[in-house]
């Protein structure tokens, strides 16, 4: 996969003048004319209580018929003020808030929190624990996806794909609660290892739901991926170019449909990704049918990185001591996860007290939230709620 | 004496009136019953199980609770349309019925221009849909209203072209002519332009019947359930009634025109024959329904003026010619 950014050979140029023929029909003022009648857009609320908005995004469109002339996206009804909630406590007290961030996959943001307060301190994580950990991220990266999966489907009224998809986040949501006992804020990665063990038979299982789903995802291609209806609903809607897409600083699957290969597992490998065989899935187009596919394809990168973690996970500790008050040395840290979304990053700054100075949150869905406005322009209202839906975004992250 | 009474033309009118209506309110219950039964089973799930035996009973508990529910009429909205649209929407369904054979003989008011009337009379519904977004002042319901005026004007003109097909080969406009046409297995569905008309009829009343993948005036995902939005209690079941009631008659229509009324092998009366291979095509649309997404408003008016309405016309030129030319009429 090429990272090059695509560049149009031929830029549109204007055309050499036709003479007129027929009736001359002044375009100009003609606009003019319609100006002048003081005709202006339809100002419309959707959101934040709307049932496409996934959560409590507000998205104020000014339509003109059915084509969105502007749209302005509203967040913050969901702000909870969770950089300065980690200010103060202590730093292992904050971990259960971040399951509240992107509630769809709890455990990248654990990760990622646990990560930097383990970077502050320097403690170190066994090696089982590391690839348990692996393990979780990607159960919950495909819990994630089905949900993408089935809310996208029922966006472009597709209602039987949310049933299908949650069939399958349903055995995955099952195996989570067998290891963590909760179904959706799992809190189950602590400062330098994990709480607990896996069950006995707990590998069989998620093997076995492996199986379950590749033998599925032929059933999602038939019912969406290679629907004529949805590829005309998709293709072509909501173009990202991959300049683009860097400028507004996507990432996750939003940003590798446009083109560039950008995973933080292959960037900056955490965990045991580094001894991981997968690929980085990227497409080309950056339109919705490929941020939808993206997703599609990266179930299967996860099923194998799944395989593999069964196949060389170690016996050993699965925590390693760390003291019961946390006193980390002054200084910065930097944590990067790819979580389903895109990057997710935390940045802890620690004074030698047991509560940090400052937690900075990157969310990739406040990042790849940016985009919309621009993408949604000119575009049908239909077609906001498929772009809308193809991003991908959960609004606990967004707001925070 | 009841015989008597019923020798008077206007009391019999009353009566098969009155018998329509209750069949089609039993029949629209049984529908509803049938397609969320239908759509747990294609959507892996059960459906309702709860209320009376395998959850048959769950329509009925429906239909007493929207009866019971509080009617509201929102503060902005145009009172006057508001409380009139489902009017609009319901009783033309009504009307529609009143020519719909179910058999020979079984059939509520027969005369010669039936088919013209159910065109005719199922439009005013349109009406009914665009008071209501209109009146409704709601900006989703308003834009679920302009949509389906475009949408059902538009899917109109496929669906008189095919019907227009079939009454050349029926030589007739009487939809008990029709079907009498087809006896003994000639259905029109075997004759190949009428092949092509009854694809073109079917599609076209998927979209008058607010289906997916053309279910957009009531767009769950972008438009909050459209121009019914703000309807609640007996004024929204109204709506509700009117848009199973319509499936029914569009299927059943289908079957009159198409799959030959009331003809098939012996053993069974016509009228059961009738609402088995309506219960069939009603069957295909929900299979349809909860398979396909949706299509986007340019899209559903390119497919209609760009493809629906061409094979019509080229339809209808080669019904006529093959009527003319290859003696195909069916009588």
């Amino acid at each position: 996969m090429s990272l090059e950014p695509r560049t149009d050979p031929n830029p549109p140029t204007a055309g050499p003048e036709t003479p007129a023929k027929g009736p001359a029909i002044d375009a100009q003022a003609l606009h003019q004319e319609i100006l002048d009648l003081g005709t202006q857009g339809m100002v419309m609320n959707m959101g934040p209580q709307h049932p496409s908005t996934h959560g409590v995004l507000r998205l104020i469109l000014t339509l003109d018929g059915e084509e969105v002339m502007a749209c302005e996206p509203m967040i913050g009804y969901l702000h909870r003020g969770l950089e300065k909630m980690a200010e103060r406590r202590p730093y292992r007290h904050f971990l259960p808030f971040t399951d509240r961030l992107d509630y769809v996959c709890s455990l990248a943001n654990n990760l990622a929190c646990a990560q930097a307060i383990e970077r502050l301190a320097g403690v170190e994580v066994p090696e089982r624990a590391q690839w348990l950990r692996v393990a979780l991220m990607e159960l919950n990266r495909i819990a994630s996806h089905l949900l993408f999966l089935g809310t996208f489907g029922t966006d472009l009224g597709a209602t039987t794909m949310l049933l299908y998809a949650f069939r399958e986040r349903e055995e995955a949501l099952a195996l989570l609660e067998a290891i963590t006992g909760a179904r959706l804020t799992y809190n189950w990665i602590r400062v330098g290892g994990l709480p607990d063990d896996m069950p006995e038979t707990w590998d069989e299982g998620v093997l076995a739901f492996c199986d379950l789903l590749e033998s599925r995802l032929p059933e999602y291609d038939r019912l969406l991926t290679d629907n004529p209806i949805f590829r005309r609903r998709t293709e072509g809607v909501g173009v990202v170019s991959s300049e683009d897409a860097k400028a507004y600083g996507l990432t996750g699957p939003t940003l590798r449909a446009s083109g560039v290969a950008y995973d933080i597992r292959r960037w900056a490998p955490y965990e045991k990704y580094a001894e991981i065989d997968f690929d980085v899935v990227v497409l080309r187009d950056g339109d919705t049918f490929a941020r939808y596919l993206a997703r599609r394809l990266e179930l299967e990168q996860s099923v194998r990185i799944l395989r593999q973690v069964f196949d060389k996970l170690p016996e050993g500790p699965i925590a390693s001591k760390v003291g019961k008050v946390l006193k980390p040395p002054p200084g910065i840290a930097f944590s990067q996860v790819e979580s389903p979304r895109g990057e997710l990053s935390f940045t802890m700054v620690s004074d030698g007290s047991p509560n940090p100075v400052r937690v900075h949150i990157r969310a990739p869905s406040f990042a790849n939230l940016t985009v919309l406005a621009d993408l949604v322009v000119g575009n049908k209202v239909a077609d906001v709620v498929a772009i809308l839906g193809s991003i991908d975004i959960v609004l606990g992250e967004v707001d925070r | 004496m009841i015989a008597q009474a019923l020798e008077n033309p206007w009391i019999r009118q009353l009566v098969n009136a009155a018998m329509l209506l209750a069949v089609i309110n039993l029949g629209v219950l049984v529908l509803i019953y049938l397609e969320r039964k239908v759509a747990g089973y294609i959507q892996s799930r059960l459906g309702p199980v709860h209320v009376g035996p395998r959850g048959w009973l769950q329509s009925v508990a429906d239909a007493v609770k929207l009866v019971l529910k509080e009617d509201i009429i929102p503060a902005p909205a145009d009172r006057f349309m508001f409380v009139l649209a489902p009017f609009f929407v319901f009783v033309p369904v009504l009307a529609v019925f009143l020519v719909l054979p179910f058999s020979s003989g079984w059939v509520a008011y027969d005369f010669s221009l039936a088919a013209l009337y159910v065109i005719a009379a199922g439009t005013v519904a349109i009406m009914g849909i665009v008071m209501a977004g209109w009146g409704t002042n709601n900006k989703y319901s308003l834009l679920g209203g302009l949509r389906s005026a475009a949408q059902l004007i538009s899917y109109e003109v496929p669906v008189v072209l095919a019907i227009l097909a079939v009454v050349f080969f029926a030589q007739s406009m009487s939809l008990v002519e029709i079907a009498e046409a087809q006896r003994g297995f000639r259905w029109f569905i075997f004759q190949p332009p009428l092949l092509v008309a009854a694809f073109v009829y079917m599609i076209g009343q998927l979209a008058e019947t607010n289906r997916t993948p053309f279910d957009l005036p009531e767009a769950e995902s972008e438009l909050v359930s459209g121009f019914h939005t703000e309807y609640s209690g007996i004024r929204f079941a109204m709506f509700f009634l009117a848009e199973f009631a319509n499936t029914f008659f569009a299927s059943a229509l289908a079957v009159v025109l198409f799959f030959g009324g009331w003809d098939g092998l012996p053993g069974l009366t016509g009228a059961l024959w009738l609402v088995l291979k309506s219960y069939v095509l009603v069957f295909v649309l929900m299979w349809i329904r909860w398979t396909l997404p949706r299509v986007r408003v340019d899209q559903l008016l390119g497919f209609a003026w760009k493809v629906l309405v061409p094979i019509g016309l080229i339809v209808v030129l080669w019904a006529a010619a093959s009527v003319v030319y290859a003696g195909g009429v069916a009588r």
